[in-house]
């Protein structure tokens, strides 16, 4: 730990017994990014699944938006420690994606439009745990904040919730995406405080 | 906001991990081929990591994550870096 | 030609305040001792980093001020400037400006940066462009320029929102033979302004002593929508891209 510097207090920060180890309590929104926003017209808009025996479906922004969609609440915890309680999100469940996918596959690699991509477990996209969020707070989700559509894990850190979804890769094998290359853990449960390999 | 700054941004860090001033260094993007100096690269410091990218053609040229006693460094998307060494 | 760099230290120095000087409505100096600091070139920056007491610590960068110096092994150099904006919703800056007071310590690591520097023994002339904050580096190419007494000619475009926002208006290295200002506003003018507020424009640019057949080595530094003009500017009157040099600063002018 450096020097203590008399005074200094930082941005305003609440330690909560509901956090998770290590984070802080935030009301603004944090912007993020890897790169620049991507600007994705709705008329171009695809989501692509595919499965390990190379099948795939996909939908546009039409049929998307046509699916079963449900109101979430849910706290985020972003590896750079901040968290936020309470926000509210409105998606499509993955449960909803995968209605009438037939498959084994235990690993699922996600992408987004600019390149970014995310690897987890497939079981935890399943069963209520995740979604392909479109709105945020009773609007339109904004581009900064992975507009017209993002996915949401909030059980995980929030670097896997990747902004800009383009699709979701089901495989037999793991495969490290952006971050997961580069230091940060596979896995990633804030409760376990999982930031980076070997933590 | 995610305002991209430029190499300038990162001498800190370059230098935590080379040892030496790395914003003159000459990088050729391994994607377009362009070359120029790592200060005048676009860089995203704001993500979990930092995120260095080409000024012509926006490609990742490198990636850097800082850990408590660690970093690591993917330099995947330069072909190679020009030093300038006294003789 | 390699040019020896001033590596100073890679680790965090303590760095402790001895005077602080307001340099606008909403900028500040800080002057900084730093026990066994070497020098540093005009251009180059500090990380700077506090630590509050339950650990949290956050780290900006500020670019130095004060004019280059380069000490050999046992000399000792003169105290550091930063000069400091102050951000309405900055946890640093406003710390920096507001709380920090002479005596108090703070962690600094540098000098950094080699490549945004001006060498006094370069007799090209200079174009600096800066705009708010980033005219600081540029501030310690021209008290450079003063205190090595070099005769290469420097033109300053300093574009700034308002007259309040000012800083080192009163330095005599800007004022000195060889050296001129031009001043943009962007918000509001001074009294009887004959031009209204506007961006910096090519017309700003534009000295004939300081063209593009004149082959002046360029420095542009501020918030990056500012770099971004400034520079496609340049290049649209002809200058070339390798002589203009660049630094961008941003809104918080360092990682969340």
């Amino acid at each position: 730990m450096g020097i203590v510097s008399r005074g200094f207090r930082g941005r305003a920060r609440v330690d909560d017994p509901a956090l998770p180890p290590g984070q802080y309590l935030t009301t603004d929104f944090p912007v993020l990014s890897a790169g620049p926003t991507p600007q994705i017209h709705l008329d171009s808009w695809r989501f692509g699944l595919t499965s390990e025996d190379g099948s795939s479906r996909s939908w546009d922004w039409l049929g998307f938006r046509r699916l079963p969609a449900e109101d979430i609440t849910v706290d985020l915890h972003c590896v750079t420690k901040w968290s936020k309680f309470g926000t509210a999100w409105r998606g499509v469940s993955i449960d909803t994606l995968l209605e009438h996918v037939d498959t084994s596959a235990e690993f699922a690699l996600v992408s987004s439009y600019g390149g970014y991509t995310t690897n987890l477990p497939l079981e935890d996209l399943t069963d209520g745990k995740a979604w392909i969020a479109f709105e945020y707070d009773g609007a339109e989700l904004h581009p900064e904040h992975g507009g017209p559509a993002r996915l949401l894990v909030p059980h995980l850190y929030l670097w896997k919730s990747a902004k800009w979804v383009r699709g979701i890769e089901l495989r037999n094998d793991d495969e490290p995406g952006f971050w997961e290359q580069l230091g940060y853990h596979n896995y990633g449960d804030p409760w376990r405080e999982q930031r980076y390999w070997a933590d | 906001m995610t305002t991209p700054l430029d190499g300038n941004s990162i001498a800190g860090l370059l230098r935590e991990l080379f040892g030496r001033d790395m914003t003159a260094a000459t990088a050729r993007c391994d994607s377009c081929g362009s070359t120029g100096e790592l200060a005048r690269a676009v860089v995203y410091d704001t993500a979990p990591g930092v995120v260095v990218r080409c000024r012509e053609c926006t490609a990742v040229v490198a990636r850097v994550v800082r850990a408590p006693g660690r970093a690591w460094l993917d330099l995947r998307g330069v072909s190679y870096l020009q030093i300038d060494l006294p003789d | 030609m390699a040019r020896a760099a001033v590596l100073g230290r890679l680790s965090w120095q303590v760095a402790t305040v001895s005077a602080v000087r307001r340099e606008s409505a909403t900028a500040r100096t800080l002057v900084l001792d730093v026990p066994g600091w070497t020098g540093h070139l005009a251009g180059q920056h500090v990380d700077i980093r506090l630590t509050a007491e339950d650990g949290y610590s956050a780290q900006r960068s500020y670019s130095i001020s004060s004019a280059s110096e380069i000490a050999s092994e046992d000399e000792a150099t003169s105290p550091i400037e930063l000069t400091v904006d102050r951000l309405p919703d900055g946890e640093v800056s406003t710390y920096l400006t507001d709380v920090l007071e002479v005596g108090d310590q703070i962690e600094l690591r540098g000098p950094l940066g080699g490549w945004f520097v001006w060498h006094p023994d370069d007799p090209r002339p200079v174009l600096l462009v800066g705009g708010g904050s980033g005219v600081v580096p540029l501030a310690a190419m021209l008290r450079t320029r003063a205190t090595r007494d070099a005769t290469a000619p420097f033109r300053l475009v300093y574009s700034m929102r308002s007259p309040i926002e000012e800083m080192y208006a009163d330095d005599r290295a800007l004022s000195a033979a060889g050296v001129s200002v031009h001043r943009v506003y962007t918000r509001k003018i001074p009294p009887g302004y004959p031009r209204p507020p506007e961006r910096i424009i090519a017309d700003d640019l534009s000295d004939p002593d300081f063209g593009p057949d004149r082959a002046p080595q360029v420095f542009v530094c501020g918030p990056n929508g500012f770099v971004e003009a400034a520079a496609n500017l340049l290049i649209t009157l002809g200058h070339s891209a390798d002589d203009i040099k660049t630094e961008r600063f941003g809104p918080t002018g360092g990682p969340p």
